[in-house]
């Protein structure tokens, strides 16, 4: 915990409509740390994603990017920043190869004409540094594995060496094995220095991969929790309000748990 | 999304075949011929409808026109198929760039009427010199297209819709432009007739563009060999590239042969294989053509990956007016008129299913993002002959309207059949 937090949000607040999405939220993430971000569904971490990725900006709160007060407005302030994210839909170009993803709208290119054996030969680097096997980088994405298609997709994201990487449920399509590699590739674009935030609902995962795990429900804060020292069921007593926990917000008292 | 097939288990982790090092496709020669061979009979059986089922279906048509009436396989009547492809040719590539990126453009038809229409209005009864009205002919197929990008991408109107109101509206405006004068009989010597009138008598024209197709296409794949083998990657075995060179020699240098027999090479399919060889360039070779095949494999995906998808959208739609307004220019040659009876048949949609169909049939997908300009080349070939053979035996338009209309229905359905087959092996 020597490194000041890459990325810090405080205090965010986004409302749609009568809707109170996310209300005074705070999450900070380091280099070379995973913070997993657990909650059931509709407690606010799509929302979340989307105000750090600036598809949709928070309505008040405040965001430090390496310490620094900085604005994101749009996906383009997050891009330049080095936040990347990778959504659960993936969002790849099934028709394209491999190498056509990872380059989408970067292509190396001479006057417009693209220099495809350079990027082969790119894709093919990154793939092996990355220990990702797929069987050919000129395979459409079609063609392969959900477990192949999300680290394509995250290793897409890496391409512009960003500092923050965002994972939307990476790992809810895939079978146990897929799942597992998906987690040795996280574990090492973590070793390389990346600060990590991995939303997921699977318990497993979060105590397999996360260094802390930040609980978020009803739009607030529910919980903080070093993963080495806390037990599943406290994360999900908190994910579900069973459990109040230290520095959970109490909103209403009259607020129910869900069985 | 990848149900099924033969990738489906093979997850990252798993011992499949992986291409990291290099050089290992490098066998002998004859191996590697086995091996390609393997492939693309694979290739056929898994449903992906290689342009070999087209061709074995091309040759079986010959055949039986042949049979029918031994004029068809002549000089004079393969060199008039190779002029008369070329309009319906241009407008199907037109079609090909907005199939693309997932949309259609019902009113290709009406817009070559228009074209043509536009340039004898203005060549013949205004005196306009012909290359500015070829220009400005031109030019409207492009502002055409503009149009309907414009209420496709701005307004989000479908550009079914869009398109279906523009086959009426040019369609109406054609009308209009010819109703003072009724038909219009263009210059027979002037530029726009020789656009199909004219052949290179000089037997060498035709077979330096064979020569020159040929040893273009084999340049252009020992370089890229070269350059995959230079980085250490796999690249494809040199017995491919001589196979797939000589097939293109015979076919190329047959074709010249043939055509030579009759008047030379035209000038007509001259300007038909450079349109295509410079789109497919553009398609597949520059970054633009790669945001085009984007926006058929994904929009969400085009759009998060920083491109302009409502501009590609106007400009693909620009693409296919001008190149309907150019087609409708060598039909209008191969008339050397324009006329309302013409341009009701325009309007009637033949043209625009022709073009669709020869599209298809080529193997560009409906369901965008599959397909290549190339594809046209051999769609309309088969599209022609069965029209010229039809021609010949002198079947009734009646029964060609249902043959030609049956032949589209069938090439829609193949597609959408190969689109199933290949979901379920998980490929596009």
């Amino acid at each position: 915990m020597a490194h000041p937090p890459v990325l810090a949000l405080r205090g965010i607040t986004k409302r749609f409509g009568g809707v109170q999405a996310l209300v005074d939220v705070d999450l900070q993430v380091r280099a070379g740390e995973v913070v997993a971000l657990a909650g059931d569904n509709g407690a606010g971490k799509s929302t979340l994603v989307k105000v750090i990725s600036g598809v949709s900006p928070a309505d008040r709160g405040v965001i430090e990017w390496e310490g620094r007060l900085v604005q994101i407005k749009r996906p383009h302030d997050a891009h330049a920043l080095g936040i990347a994210t990778v959504y659960q839909d993936l969002a790849m170009c099934d028709n394209l190869d491999v190498v056509g993803n990872l380059f989408l709208g970067r292509e190396i290119d001479r006057v417009g004409v693209l220099d495809e054996v350079e990027m082969e030969r790119r894709a093919r680097d990154l793939m092996r540094t990355l220990s990702i096997r797929i069987p050919d980088v000129r395979v459409p994405v079609a063609a392969l594995s959900a477990g192949q298609r999300q680290a394509v997709a995250i290793s897409r994201s890496l391409m512009g060496a960003p500092k923050v990487l965002l994972l939307d449920e990476p790992t809810a399509a895939l079978g146990v094995e897929q799942t597992s590699h998906l987690l040795d590739l996280i574990e090492e674009v973590r070793d390389r220095g990346m600060a990590i935030i991995l939303i997921s609902h699977n318990m497993g995962d979060i105590k397999a991969v996360a260094d802390r795990v930040a609980v978020l429900r009803l739009g607030r804060n529910n919980g903080l929790f070093d993963v080495s020292t806390v037990t599943q069921e406290q994360i999900i007593s908190s994910v579900t309000g069973a459990a109040d926990n230290a520095v959970a917000h109490r909103s209403k008292g009259d607020e129910e748990a869900w069985p | 999304m990848s149900r099924g097939g033969p990738h489906r288990d093979a997850g990252p982790g798993s011992a499949g075949p992986v291409t990291t090092g290099g050089g290992q496709r490098t066998r002998g020669w004859q191996d590697s011929l086995r091996e390609y061979a393997l492939d693309v009979r694979g290739s056929v059986r898994d449903g992906e409808r290689g342009p070999l089922l087209v061709i074995a279906g091309l040759i079986v048509i010959w055949i039986v026109f042949q049979g029918l009436d031994d004029k068809f396989l002549s000089p004079r009547n393969l060199s008039n198929l190779s002029v008369d492809i070329v309009g319906t040719g241009l407008v199907a590539v037109g079609i090909v760039f907005v199939l693309l990126i997932r949309e259609i453009d019902l009113s290709v038809g009406s817009v070559s009427g228009l074209a043509g229409a536009a340039f004898a209005v203005l060549n013949v009864n205004h005196g306009v010199p012909e290359w500015l009205a070829v220009i400005v002919a031109v030019a409207v197929g492009t502002a055409v297209g503009a149009f309907h990008g414009v209420f496709h991408a701005w307004l989000g109107v479908p550009a079914f819709v869009v398109t279906l109101a523009g086959l009426l509206i040019w369609n109406g405006l054609t009308l209009y432009l010819l109703g003072a004068s009724g038909t219009i009989n263009i210059d027979e010597e002037g530029l726009v007739a020789s656009l199909t009138s004219h052949h290179f008598g000089n037997e060498l024209a035709a077979y330096a563009v064979a020569a020159l197709g040929t040893g273009g296409y084999f340049l252009a794949a020992r370089r890229r060999r070269s350059r995959h083998r230079a980085t250490g990657m796999p690249y494809r075995p040199g017995g491919e590239i001589w196979l797939r060179t000589g097939l293109l020699a015979v076919v190329a240098f047959a074709g010249a042969h043939t055509l030579n027999r009759f008047q030379g090479l035209p000038l007509a399919l001259l300007i038909f294989l450079v349109v295509l060889v410079v789109s497919d360039y553009v398609l597949r070779r520059t970054r633009y053509g790669r945001r085009v095949y984007a926006l058929g494999g994904g929009v969400e995906a085009a759009r998060r990956a920083g491109i302009g998808v409502e501009r590609v959208r106007i400009a693909m739609f620009m693409v296919s007016g001008t190149l309907a307004a150019v087609g409708g220019l060598f039909v209008a040659s191969g008339l050397t008129s324009a006329s309302p009876t013409t341009a009701r048949a325009a309007g009637s949609g033949m043209l625009l299913i022709n073009a669709i169909a020869a599209a298809v049939i080529g193997g560009t997908s409906l369901f965008g993002g599959r397909g290549s300009p190339w594809s046209v080349l051999l769609g309309v070939v088969v599209i022609q002959s069965i029209a010229s053979g039809m021609g010949l035996l002198g079947v009734q338009d009646a029964v060609q309207f249902m043959i030609t209309g049956g032949v589209l229905l069938a090439a829609v359905a193949a597609d959408a059949l190969s689109r199933r087959a290949q979901a379920r092996r998980g490929r596009p």
